[in-house]
């Protein structure tokens, strides 16, 4: 599970940003492109490690400026930023409600692209923005938001498909069954 | 904070700093490596595209292919007559042009190719096509359809292009207003008129003291050397003053459905 589970990760980034941009009919019905690599991260900063954290943020964030016009690199910093924030708070958080996960996607939906786009001001590039980009920001973390608990189900049944169940030792000793009848 | 997520931190810092701060030398060369990572991703998706396409052309009823096929058969001795007719006009144009001493205008050739992909990012306005220069596609190509202009190249790697579409602010295009065939002004198409309607753009630049009206048709001027003249570009919805009335601005719609093309024409040299 350990060298499975960093690989089923990066094995989804790539195929998200890969329908991301391969798939147009959010486009074509909402006007917006759904970021499916926040929700990811959730995932990943709830139940991976760090160095699993950092592969998603550079090779999701390396994936996705690949086949965008942004500049290279600019999409990993902000990824990083969530999937580290979620790590370091984990143990307060109740990963496995669905309502956790909701929010947390909604959050990391939302706070994803607004730092990208002030990464792209700030060097000094002219992104297309308007109006418009609020309907677009609310409808992607919004959809963000729904798809994250859907990551959850999926890698649950994954790694139960995949990997092998942990052994747990009982607390039942032979030594010290109550023998019963004559001896 | 523990150690290693000051080091994990570190490591993209550093990472992302370098990437960002030399984009000359980083875009060339990483884009296209990690992105070669998409190649059979892209390729199933052809194919399993190309398949049923087949799958639906096999359940489609004989007579109704027969019906196509005559109708396509029609078409094409139209065009074939129009072909004619155009090789004369072409070649009277060449007599005149060598009479008057002009330059002959060079013509130029067009490579069909696929969208495999789009931007997934909101704020831009590009996709991805089929040629590469593998096929002779070369940055500043212009992309068009049968319909009108699209865009221009902006990246070539070995297999695959990006193309930078009109309304992104990579893709600034000199165009004429045309009232019939006479010129009425000329402006520059700079970007995009609505986030969320890709069919509008922004035309600007256009004189104050000339009448753009609405309905006009927008063409490519062939200033600035990259698009070629008299390419449809779409026409004119409305006009408007700026502040201070420098100049005129209007809102134009594209020719081409930029969301739902699937095919282009690439030029080539």
């Amino acid at each position: 599970m350990r060298v499975f589970h960093p690989i089923l990760i990066v094995a989804a980034a790539l195929l998200a940003v890969f329908l991301q941009a391969r798939w147009n009919f959010p486009r074509l019905w909402l006007s917006v492109q759904i970021d499916l690599l926040p929700g990811l991260m959730v995932y990943a900063g709830l139940s991976a490690g760090l160095a699993t954290v950092t592969l998603l943020a550079v090779a999701g964030g390396l994936c996705f400026d690949s086949l965008s016009a942004n500049p290279t690199g600019v999409s990993v910093l902000p990824l990083f930023a969530i999937g580290l924030a979620i790590q370091r708070q984990r143990h307060l958080i109740l990963s496995g409600q669905t309502y956790a996960q909701w929010v947390l996607g909604l959050a990391a939906s939302a706070i994803a692209p607004v730092m990208v786009l002030i990464l792209l001001k700030t060097l000094g590039r002219d992104p297309i923005v308007g109006p418009g980009s609020l309907w677009q920001w609310l409808v992607a973390s919004l959809a963000g938001a729904a798809l994250t608990p859907l990551y959850f189900r999926v890698f649950g049944r994954l790694e139960r498909a995949l990997c092998y169940r942990p052994f747990y030792e009982t607390s039942f000793r032979p030594d010290r069954e109550i023998q019963r009848g004559r001896h | 904070m523990r150690k290693a997520h000051y080091i994990a931190l570190g490591f993209v810092l550093l990472l992302t700093l370098g990437l960002l701060r030399f984009p000359d030398r980083a875009d060339p060369h990483v884009k296209p490596a990690v992105a070669s990572l998409f190649v059979p991703l892209f390729g199933l998706a052809g194919s399993v595209e190309r398949l049923a396409g087949r799958t639906s052309q096999a359940l489609t009823p004989k007579r109704k292919l027969g019906e196509e096929n005559e109708r396509l058969r029609r078409e094409n001795a139209e065009l074939r007559m129009r072909l004619v007719q155009v090789e004369e006009a072409a070649r009277e144009n060449d007599r005149l042009r060598a009479l008057i001493g002009w330059a002959r205008s060079a013509p130029w050739k067009g490579k069909p190719a696929r969208v495999i992909a789009r931007d997934p990012a909101n704020w831009w306005r590009s996709l991805h096509i089929s040629l590469g220069r593998r096929d002779g596609v070369a940055v500043d190509a212009v992309v068009l359809t049968p319909e009108g202009l699209v865009g221009r190249v902006v990246e070539v790697s070995e297999l695959r292009s990006r193309v930078a579409l009109l309304g992104d602010p990579a893709c600034r295009v000199a165009v004429l207003v045309m009232e019939g065939r006479q010129v009425a002004d000329n402006g520059v198409i700079s970007g995009s008129a609505s986030v969320t309607d890709s069919s509008m753009v922004e035309l600007s630049y256009l004189s104050p003291s000339r009448e753009v009206k609405p309905g006009q048709s927008v063409l490519t001027s062939g200033l600035g050397g990259v698009f070629p003249k008299g390419i449809l570009a779409g026409q004119v919805i409305y006009s408007h003053p700026i502040e201070f009335g420098l100049y005129k601005k209007a809102r134009v719609k594209l020719a081409v459905n930029l969301d739902r093309i699937e095919e282009v024409w690439v030029t080539t040299p």
